[in-house]
């Protein structure tokens, strides 16, 4: 397939600041791609010098065929952009929102009106499309920045974070959209800092710490860098003094990596199953008491771990 | 050019959309120049004909000569028509009366009046004012009656007496202050029209008896009020519209927008369109309002309209400047608001240029609402389109020079966000 969207070497200096450290990457036409990283990372960075809205520090990137840096209009006519932080006017109705961002993207006329019932449907705001956005809920807001983001049927949608702060119904809502979207034929860009919404969503991922992407491929591929492994996390008290049973835990057979995160160890191993009693053991011979244990199955979340040795979530 | 045209209607929607900006743009000058119109009497009297029939209570506690011929003046059949004199000798209740709004004045001669008036002995004792108690919410009626009493008074001044009247103000309304009142009362006085009927002139009263407005081409005091207020809450609107374009920023719609193939420059012309027409649209709902209602004759419809275009230009110049100045829309606020007062007593709203210091009068030239102002006095007053080029030809130029300046700052600050 196709690349849609070629990224070499971007970078991005805030003043003496680097948020984004040269980053290179590939999405093909008709995937979804994930960019997962904690907050910080520089994913809207990143998403805003592809919309053309940053000047790169150095590097570029193509999309459709036109650099980001040379060609800004045509890379504007091919991307829809929904950004992370609602943009809305919240004193037009969510049809009035719709008609005025068409018209920013050059629609007008029946195709216009034909194209904003349309994404009204899609979005699941027909009934509602005449009151102000201002009296709709979080969630209706959030599918409202969708919407504008699909307008011109864009060939790639950059999605930035697009169920932070909401509830549970509308975040599923929105995965089914963009999973519908990518079934449509939209190649879609989607940033999270949610482990869960990368592997649910993405044909491919790529894991963005401090500016840098640190691993790219499928969630096969990027979980085989854990191997086969599980990860036992244990919970324990704050309290507890964690270094010494990590450094215990280390000399058990079967495991291979030890982590600690304030009151958390993660134990990288083999068989869970097979180390649960040596762990809890060795713990009680050293009096330190456990909350709670999670088995973990390989994941995004452990190859994050593994990564950078920190958690994904802050 | 389309994208800018579909910005501007954008932003004239939102803005009479947003009822806070509303009530500041149509609300707040309507209701200013109608209660400069109640001040200065503009409304009352003017539709009655015939007898009027004014309840005045006269307190004459004087009881001598020059108290009684006060009381007979006002009892008098030349002015039965007019006036509903009633007799009393309680001052307090008569200022209640007046105070709950059951009469229009309280006439209050007090004792000994005759006695200070009147050297006894070729000494000149120092003279007891006489009271004149008025509901200021009557400004026509309390003028007549001011009116009367001051032509009595005048004849006791022929006589080498002096006479001092005294307006005591309505605590309760609180709406002028003794100066406006006493000024109003004595202007509206002569203002007074009823229905054609010629009072005779007495030695006491003058009512002037001209038929209508335009045929003595009386300056009507509305059509100073209803463009001053019109123009200083323009002021408000252009800033409130300079703000929109900061706010845009901080609402994210301003990268939403530079992230669709719509550019910069189109962006700005659409903000800026966007103030205009906005501004244009309260300035022609204010003309339009107080046509309706208040039969305010604006002038030449044409020069009206030109004037319009370019008082709004001028105003959209500043409210840029503001907003290239500002950091965040709060800043364009107060500086905005700030900006609007300022200019509103430099630019003449409040009084006539003509009564301030040259220096002032120079200042003025760069306030939109001085020029604005001099404008529509011209045509109010029959002035045709040739006669209306020079502030036209001011407020286009002061609109052109603050584009560019607030174009250079606008482009100086984009360059060092990128
Ligand atoms: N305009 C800016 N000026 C300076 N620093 C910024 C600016 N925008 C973002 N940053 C910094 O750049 C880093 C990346 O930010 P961002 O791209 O927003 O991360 P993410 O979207 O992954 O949470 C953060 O450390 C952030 O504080
Ligand atoms: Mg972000």
């Amino acid at each position: 397939m196709a690349n849609i969207l070629e990224v070499q070497n971007l970078v991005k200096n805030y003043g003496a600041f680097q948020a984004v450290k040269g980053v290179s990457f590939n999405i093909q036409e008709g995937e979804i791609f994930s960019l997962l990283g904690p907050n910080g990372a520089g994913k809207t960075t990143t998403i805003s010098m592809l919309s053309t809205l940053y000047q790169p520090t150095s590097g570029d990137a193509q999309i459709a065929g036109h650099s980001i840096v040379k060609e800004p209009m045509q890379v504007k006519r091919a991307i829809g952009v929904v950004p992370q932080e609602l943009a809305l006017y919240e004193d037009l109705s969510a049809k009035e929102n719709l008609v005025f961002w068409g018209q920013m993207y050059g629609l007008s006329g029946k195709a216009l009106s034909a194209r904003v019932d349309e994404v009204l449907e899609q979005i699941g705001l027909t009934d509602k499309a005449r009151d102000k956005v201002k009296t709709y809920s979080g969630g209706m807001k959030r599918r409202v920045n969708i919407g504008v983001g699909l307008l011109h049927k864009p060939r790639l949608l950059f999605m930035d974070e697009p169920t932070v702060g909401i509830d549970p119904q509308s975040r599923r809502a929105i995965l089914d959209t963009v999973k519908d979207l990518n079934q449509h034929g939209m190649t879609v860009l989607y940033t999270t800092h949610y482990m869960e919404e990368a592997e649910e969503l993405s044909n491919r991922v790529g894991i963005i710490d401090h500016g840098e992407l640190i691993a790219i491929g499928t969630q096969k591929e990027l979980t085989k860098q854990v191997g086969e492994n599980e990860t036992l996390l244990l919970h324990i008290g704050e309290q507890e003094e964690p270094a010494a049973l990590a450094t215990a835990l280390k000399g058990l057979p079967n495991v291979l990596d030890i982590n600690v995160v304030n009151a958390e160890i993660s134990v990288v191993t083999s068989s869970a199953k097979d180390i649960l009693a040596s762990v809890v053991g060795a713990a009680n011979a050293r009096g330190i008491k456990i909350h709670s244990i999670d088995i973990r199955e390989p994941n995004l979340e452990a190859v994050f771990l593994h990564l950078t040795g920190r958690a994904l979530r802050d | 050019m389309l994208k800018t045209f579909i910005i501007g209607f954008k932003d004239l929607k939102l803005a009479f959309r947003d009822r806070a900006a509303l009530i500041l743009m149509l609300a707040a000058p309507f209701l200013v120049t109608v209660g400069m119109g109640l001040v200065t009497g503009r409304f009352s009297g003017t539709d009655q004909s015939g007898a009027l029939n004014i309840p005045v209570v006269v307190v004459n506690l004087d009881n001598d000569a020059i108290g009684n011929a006060l009381v007979e003046v006002f009892n008098s059949s030349e002015l039965a028509d007019l006036l509903e004199p009633t007799a009393s000798s309680d001052a307090e209740a008569a200022r209640r009366q007046v105070d709950e709004d059951q009469i229009v004045a309280a006439i209050i001669i007090p004792a000994g009046f005759t006695q200070s008036v009147i050297p006894t002995n070729g000494v000149a004792s120092s003279p007891i004012q006489i009271e004149f108690y008025a509901n200021p919410s009557r400004p026509t009626s309390a003028g007549i009656i001011k009116t009367i009493l001051d032509g009595f008074l005048a004849r006791i001044d022929e006589m080498q007496i002096g006479g001092l009247t005294s307006i005591t103000q309505l605590i309760a309304s609180g709406k002028i202050s003794p100066q406006e009142a006493n000024q109003a009362g004595a202007e509206m006085g002569k203002r007074f029209e009823a229905g054609g009927t010629t009072y005779a002139e007495t030695a006491a009263i003058k009512i002037n008896s001209s038929t209508t407005a335009t045929e003595t081409n009386d300056f009507d005091p509305l059509a100073f009020f209803a463009p001053s207020m019109a123009l200083m809450f323009l002021m408000y609107t252009v800033s409130y519209g300079g703000r929109s374009i900061l706010a845009e920023e901080t609402q994210g719609t301003l990268p939403r927008l530079l992230a669709t193939p719509t550019t910069s420059v189109q962006i700005l012309g659409g903000k800026i369109f966007g103030i205009f027409l906005t501004g244009l649209a309260q300035m022609l709902i204010l003309i339009g309002a107080s046509s309706l209602f208040f039969q305010l004759k604006w002038g030449d419809a044409l020069g009206v309209v030109l004037l319009v275009c370019a008082a709004v230009f001028g105003a959209t110049g500043w409210g840029l400047l503001i907003t290239a100045l500002a950091r965040t829309p709060a800043q364009v606020g107060s500086v905005g608001t700030a900006v609007m007062l300022i200019f509103a007593v430099l630019g003449g709203s409040f009084f006539q240029l003509s009564n301030m210091p040259p220096i002032m009068q120079a200042f003025s030239k760069i306030t939109p609402n001085a020029w604005a102002l001099d404008g529509f006095s011209t045509l109010a007053l029959g002035g045709k389109l040739a006669a209306i080029a020079p502030p036209i030809t001011a407020l286009l130029t002061m609109g052109l020079i603050l584009f560019l300046i607030s174009a250079a700052l606008f482009g100086k600050k984009n360059l060092a966000q990128k």
